[in-house]
């Protein structure tokens, strides 16, 4: 079987290049992309250790809220996102500097 | 090698290796097609750690859901944010994201190191929960498990992220419409 360790070590490989594409990207989408990335590596994580939890089944119901917690972040953030390019008429958030019209 | 582990190194290569041509692309539908490709090699992943229902989940929330959001959204706001958005002139590996690329790779050195020293075989619950027999069994499905728990145990955080999907829909229903023309 496949232990624990490699599971965590795919999702500290994922969590890093989540962070880059945060980090790194002038797209407010991409950087949603990036988001999600390592949302996925946290996922992975609970998917992985609930495997020791048969009778609770802790880490599966977790992630199944999780995902459903990301999908509803997505559609929040998207929506603002529209917003902001009607507004602003542009998504990279280096440009986006002043709260008031 | 067994064939679980050749699986398992084929779905992590693909994950990882989409994930970094999300990370190096300059196209954006490009990098939202190559996200797709890492939902999968997780899902694909989630199946290898005895979690079939989680994976199907992600696919049909994930793939199904929220790319779809995603490309709607990207494709509906307009020819004009595909043409800014779509190019970007930066390269993976220059001046401009030394910043982000060593931010990335310290954050990296510190989590392996955490993930080495933690010794996560030889932690006590995991030991108990393989002891007394509390393991996800290879050949049995875990789905009723799961259905049982969600309906009795996990029944109020259950009810309450029902509430939060309202929310959110209408959150994001209200931030989207129209602004009416103001006099």
């Amino acid at each position: 079987m496949i232990g624990l360790n490699d599971f965590m070590l795919v999702s500290v490989a994922l969590f890093c290049i989540g962070l880059f594409i945060i980090v790194s990207k002038k797209n407010a989408i991409q950087i949603l992309i990036g988001i999600e990335l390592m949302l996925n590596a946290a996922i992975l994580n609970l998917v992985a250790f609930g495997k020791y939890d048969r009778i609770n089944n802790g880490g599966q119901v977790f992630a199944l809220f999780a995902i459903v917690l990301a999908a509803a972040t997505t559609a929040v953030a998207l929506a603002i996102i529209l917003n902001v390019y009607r507004r602003y008429r542009t998504i990279d958030p280096d440009k986006i500097n002043q709260l008031k019209d | 090698m067994s064939l679980v582990q050749m699986m398992f190194y084929l779905m992590a290569f693909i994950t990882l290796g989409s994930a970094l041509v999300v990370a190096m692309g300059k196209n954006l539908v490009r990098s939202i097609f190559m996200f797709f490709v890492t939902l999968f090699g997780l899902a694909g992943l989630y199946v290898l750690a005895l979690a079939d229902f989680v994976a199907v989940t992600q696919i049909v929330i994930y793939v199904g859901g929220i790319l779809v959001l995603i490309l709607f959204a990207f494709m509906l706001s307009g020819k004009e944010a595909l043409a800014t958005a779509g190019q970007q002139k930066t390269k993976f590996i220059s001046l401009h994201n030394l910043p982000a690329l060593v931010l990335a790779a310290l954050f990296l050195v510190v989590m392996l190191n955490v993930v080495f020293k933690a010794d996560i075989n030889n932690l006590p619950w995991v030991k108990a929960a393989i002891a007394t027999k509390n393991v996800v069994p290879v050949n049995g499905t875990g789905i009723n498990d799961i259905g049982v728990s969600l309906m009795t145990r996990y029944l109020l955080p259950f009810e309450v992220i029902s509430v939060l999907l309202m929310i959110a829909l209408v959150g994001s229903a209200h931030l989207s419409r129209k602004e009416p023309v103001e006099a």
